[in-house]
């Protein structure tokens, strides 16, 4: 049997982040942001291997990002590892509930469905003015255990806990493909009638995936609420959701990695698309979705794969 | 009893222009199962399209009433010209493939139509509001309407009724309902299946820019306009029932009727009360309202 380099690939991808990190302090908010939506997209993948395309993981990572605001703001809270538990257990939460009408729809129904309730937690943010409409709100600073985490000539320490947590995220999705329901998500993608004939039931393996989407995005959106400091309803809407889908299309469903590696070119592409062409970025984008679909179905991550090969 | 009556009237007036945005929708997803996402670039491109095309017919100084050709001409345009762009150009290579994938596909061709509309017309609003103004007002029962939003209403029946004849009474539509029962038989039995692809197609299109361009004098045209009608259309259609034409009324009629209550009543309520309905028809009905075990579903 192979052995499994994934574990300490990744590991040595922790390491040289952190000294990369160190070394160029400029790219510190790139990467915390990158990694914030590498979470939300790491969920996305696990609903792709499972077959199911979600048009409203922005549900998660807005409310995600409204737990842990609403906490920061309201009650004063700014330690971020209990911000993300909570962000984490909010989203989780709303997931498992949710997930219950979900977990019974495939194909476009299911995309459908997860984009209108997304939809329908924007109109809700977008009318409660006593969180700040459709301005959103601004994030306290985050600390850990009382130390900053973000001060105004470094980010590092922030930067830090966003590579531990997306190496940490992307170790438990690579252990938990190799567990038994881990394992049924290719299968339900293929044959769902043959999954159910072995004894498993289709629908409460699509409803735990549901929740672990749901909670990585949630996690994944009060990260990016901590990095950039304010939160507002658009990450609720369809289009960030849509952003999410494009950027899991784009990485592939090949590793664990590659969510992570899609977003910071995203991020990346995007930071430099906006300061030299804002009204031809998403033209780009679209473009370079139809390659991908047409000549490369498999994501990025496939050149990285044949090249191993 | 005069609010209940401004619901009622609001209500139907905002139906109408649900059911022109959404019935293109639900005519290309019956026939060829693709939900086109970039059907809101095509709302959009039909409202640019119109806000030129008349905005120059009325700098010109014909005849103001003219302006009302000009809206058709360019919804039209953009249909005859758009559709057959992106059926003919991408779509056509990808038949046969999951719905999912279509559905990333017609996403990314809303991505690319966004953009496009930016260059082509800038960042900056369109304001071409006198085929609003000029057929005057209404006044009944204390109420006062633009005889514009009458005509929509007009024009949005004579749509849906021109559609059902099509489909239901005319050869064309037989041979289209074969089709969409079952394509390869209908190819074997000697019926261009391409050829009406590529019709229904453009006709979605065009139903869509006419959607747009009908809408321009009432709003400022603006980058960015068919992002929210995308998803108002979806909920539309869902709730009617994917690719049923009767379906595509009932919803427009619901949503109408319950956005125009939400606006009287709740405000707060107006945009979430939409999604909820949709979310709520999915969860207990996802085939919809309306497509039962119909054999043919449009």
């Amino acid at each position: 049997m192979k052995k499994d380099r994934t574990p300490s690939l990744l590991l040595a991808a922790l390491v040289a982040l952190l000294i990369l990190g160190l070394v160029l302090p400029e790219w510190r908010f790139l990467g915390t942001l990158a990694i914030g939506k590498g979470l939300t997209v790491l969920g996305l993948l696990l609903l792709l291997r499972t077959g199911l395309v979600s048009f409203g993981q922005g549900l998660y990572y807005c409310l995600g990002a409204y737990a842990a605001g609403t906490l920061g703001q309201f009650w004063g809270t700014t330690d971020a590892l209990l911000l993300l538990v909570v962000a984490g257990l909010a989203a989780g939460l709303a997931a498992a509930i949710l997930g219950i009408l979900l977990a019974a729809y495939r194909g476009i129904f299911f995309s459908m469905l997860s984009l209108a309730l997304s939809m329908i937690l924007y109109g809700l943010l977008v009318k409660s003015a006593a969180l700040g409409s459709t301005d959103g709100f601004n994030l306290p600073a985050p600390t850990l255990f009382g130390l900053p985490l973000v001060s105004h000539d470094s980010r590092y320490p922030l930067f830090v806990l966003a590579c531990v947590l997306g190496v940490a995220a992307a170790l438990a999705m690579h252990y938990y493909f190799r567990t038994p329901l881990g394992r049924l998500s290719p299968a339900i993608r293929d044959n769902e009638i043959r999954v159910e004939y072995l004894g498993a039931s289709v629908r409460a393996a699509v409803h735990v995936k549901y929740v672990i989407a749901g909670i990585l995005a949630g996690v994944g959106g009060a990260l990016t609420g901590m990095t950039v400091g304010h939160i507002d309803p658009e990450m609720a809407y369809w289009t960030t959701s849509g952003e999410f889908v494009f950027v899991a299309i784009l990485s592939g469903t090949g590793s664990v990695a590659a969510p992570f590696l899609g977003s910071f070119i995203f991020e990346l592409v995007r930071t430099f698309a906006y300061e030299y062409s804002p009204n031809s970025w998403q033209l780009a984008l679209g473009t370079a979705m139809l390659l991908i679909i047409v000549f490369l179905p498999a994501g990025l991550w496939s050149l990285v794969q044949r090249r191993r090969a | 009893m005069s609010a209940l009556l401004a619901v009622v009237v609001d209500g139907v007036i905002y139906a109408s222009w649900l059911f022109m945005i959404a019935v293109g929708l639900t005519l290309i997803y019956g026939v060829m199962k693709i939900l086109n996402i970039a059907h809101g670039s095509l709302y959009a491109l039909g409202a640019y399209g119109a806000a030129s095309l008349a905005g120059y017919w009325l700098s010109q100084g014909y005849a103001p009433f003219g302006s009302y050709a000009a809206l058709l001409a360019a919804a039209a345009l953009v249909g005859l010209i758009i559709g057959p762009l992106i059926e003919r150009g991408l779509l056509r290579f990808m038949y046969g493939r999951d719905e999912i994938i279509l559905l990333l596909v017609t996403y990314a061709v809303f991505l690319i139509l966004e953009d496009a509309i930016k260059l082509i017309w800038g960042v900056d609003p369109y304001i071409i509001s006198e085929p609003y103004g000029l057929l005057g007002i209404v006044e009944f029962a204390n109420l006062v309407y633009p005889t514009y939003s009458f005509m929509l209403i007009v024009v949005s029946l004579a749509v849906g009724v021109l559609l059902a004849w099509v489909l239901h009474r005319t050869r064309h539509g037989k041979l289209l309902a074969a089709v969409i029962h079952d394509r390869e038989v209908s190819q074997a039995m000697g019926v261009n299946v391409r050829r009406y692809y590529l019709a229904t197609f453009t006709a979605g299109a065009i139903l869509a820019a006419l959607g747009g361009a009908l809408t321009a004098p009432t709003v400022s045209v603006v980058p960015g306009m068919g992002v929210e009608v995308i998803v108002l259309a979806f909920a539309v259609v869902v709730i009617g029932g994917l690719g049923s034409l009767p379906g595509a009324a009932l919803g427009a009629l619901i949503v109408g009727l319950l956005r125009a209550a939400a606006v009287h009543y709740a405000p707060a309520l107006e945009l979430f009360s939409i999604y909820l309905v949709m979310a709520l028809v999915l969860a207990f009905r996802p085939q919809g309202l309306f497509a039962g075990e119909q054999v043919r579903t449009i």
